[in-house]
């Protein structure tokens, strides 16, 4: 029971440490920049105060359970050779996490908001909530599809370069193609899905299959996973925002 | 009482989110590499930690994170705040430098303290046999992501084409990776999606929402969105181009072979 107060105490820690630059920055600015007093403090203390907890309870359960079964899972599957189960694991992976995506979540909804107000979809809570899951499952697609792809690239031995590249080229081809409203949003969910749960467990897989390979290089070969998975989801959300519009 | 119903219907729905994943990893464990679930109590837990503090987290980031954003771009763009003094008022970029202070400060505070960075980093510096320091690539992604952010309400602020600005950074991008060692090109292109947090992407998204809605003739729905791609894509370029400035120092410092295991021991902490 100790050592689990302990390593609670210690998470708790790691988070307060991670948000006080965001703390100190906004305090220095209230109060030596803007002095003005911040309406309705106690509510936003408290919304911090949850925030902390959130995180910190949310990062422990992912160490206590689906970071570990997630990378012995990887570094199984890379072992066992079979190229349609990685492969399988690898699109799954991307989605199951991204779904899951708090960041994307709330992003997704603050769109939604956006373009109800704006009038590019209906005001009512049911096409509002259809767009938010309409965006969630675009984008836990995209980055599943990413995955797919960077794993094929690193058993394949592709030039990560060039593929990027001809992502790039796609995503200036769509921005010309999608309809205006879509496109800063689409921009946005490209950084938005990599976050706290993609990336430690998608960074498992890729170095872990590079050190299991021969012949690969995990510094040139294990990375590039993250870069996928945050350039198809541009792709993605603009196809989406086009099929609606036509529609 | 109401935060309760909202937080319990949060949890609820978080739990729907999480299960997916969880049935994709026990079918895998279970069916494909055939092994029992080791542990499953600890896993159980884990579960029930990770649900609850997702909800708890989801519930207050719509009472804190999202209202905090919105109220500083209000404040810093409140017309009160931007004359200071000044009789007449006209909405010229340059009357907001608070707002490129604050963006470029919130950009490399929360980049700095950013744990994924930090494995990353270690990670590189380990596989690279110390020619990346540690310090050298958080400093340099942090201030990717400083300018990255500060460029954003910029160009919120003017209501300049996002895709202008995006395509130029992509040409960018391309060039320098002619010109890099390829050691760093994977880990340069992944950086710029690390840094982007749970906690940065919701606190940023609602910085430029508020100014998109508080600077006069911008739509949130055009101009509101776009920071948080500034904030993945220049972090690219600034690691690039840290790479590219070790590789210089080292040329000039004498280093001929090029192997990079050998200018482990020059120092770069003022590069960048």
């Amino acid at each position: 029971m100790t050592k689990f107060l302990r390593s609670i105490w210690k998470h708790v820690f790691g988070s307060v440490r991670d948000l006080a630059p965001i703390v100190i920055v906004i305090g220095f600015f209230q109060y030596f920049i803007l002095k003005q007093p911040i309406d309705n403090a106690l509510a936003l203390a408290s919304g911090a105060v949850l925030v902390l907890l959130g995180l910190t309870l949310f990062v422990y359960g992912l160490e206590l359970a689906l970071f570990p079964i997630g990378e012995s899972l990887a570094h199984a599957l890379a072992r066992k050779g079979s190229v349609f189960w990685l492969l399988t694991f690898s699109f799954l992976l991307g989605f199951g996490t991204t779904v899951a995506e708090p960041a994307l979540t709330a992003v997704a909804k603050e769109a939604a908001q956006i373009a109800a107000g704006a009038g590019a979809i209906g005001d009512t809570a049911a096409d509002m909530s259809r767009y938010v899951l309409g965006l969630r499952i675009t984008v836990a697609l995209s980055v599943g599809t990413a995955l797919l792809v960077g794993v094929l690239r690193i058993l394949l031995g592709w030039s990560l370069p060039l593929m990027i590249i001809c992502g790039y080229a796609t995503v200036i081809a769509m921005t010309v193609v999608a309809p205006p409203e879509i496109v800063g949003i689409a921009y946005d969910s490209g950084g938005v899905t990599t976050s706290t749960v993609t990336v430690p467990l998608v960074t498992a897989l890729g170095v872990g299959m590079a050190s299991s390979l021969r012949d690969r290089n995990p510094m040139t070969d294990g990375f590039g996973l993250i870069a996928f998975a945050s350039l198809t989801p541009m792709i993605f959300v603009m196809a989406y925002g086009s099929i609606i519009a036509w529609i | 009482m109401d935060m309760m119903s909202s937080g319990l219907k949060t949890i609820l729905s978080t739990s729907a989110d999480v299960l997916p994943i969880v049935l994709f990893i026990i079918f895998f464990q279970l069916f494909v590499i055939r092994q029992p679930v080791r542990d499953a109590r600890r896993l159980v837990a884990g579960l029930v930690f990770t649900i609850l503090g997702l909800g708890l987290f989801l519930v207050g980031l719509e009472q804190a994170l999202f209202p905090l954003g919105r109220l500083m771009a209000e404040q810093l763009t409140h017309p009160e705040f931007l004359m200071k003094g000044a009789e007449t008022l006209d909405f010229h970029w340059r009357n907001y430098s608070w707002v490129y202070v604050f963006a470029f400060a919130i950009g490399f505070a929360t980049t700095i303290a950013e744990p994924a960075l930090l494995a990353v980093a270690m990670k590189a510096n380990e596989t690279s046999g110390g020619a990346i320091h540690v310090w050298g690539l958080r400093v340099a992604v942090a201030l990717g992501v400083a300018v990255g952010v500060s460029l954003g309400c910029f160009r919120i602020i003017t209501g300049l084409p996002l895709q202008a600005f995006i395509l130029v950074g992509y040409i960018v991008v391309v060039i320098q990776t002619i010109w890099s060692p390829r050691l760093i090109i994977p880990l340069a292109y992944d950086s710029g999606g690390v840094t982007t947090s749970t906690v940065t992407v919701p606190l940023v998204t609602a910085l430029g929402l508020g100014l998109a809605e508080t600077v006069p003739g911008r739509s949130p729905l055009l101009d509101g969105f776009g920071l948080v791609a500034f904030a993945s894509l220049f972090p690219i370029i600034s690691v690039l181009a840290y790479a590219q400035l070790s590789a210089l120092r080292e040329r000039f410092a004498g280093h001929r072979k090029p192997e990079r295991r050998n200018g482990a021991e020059s120092t770069s902490k003022e590069v960048v």
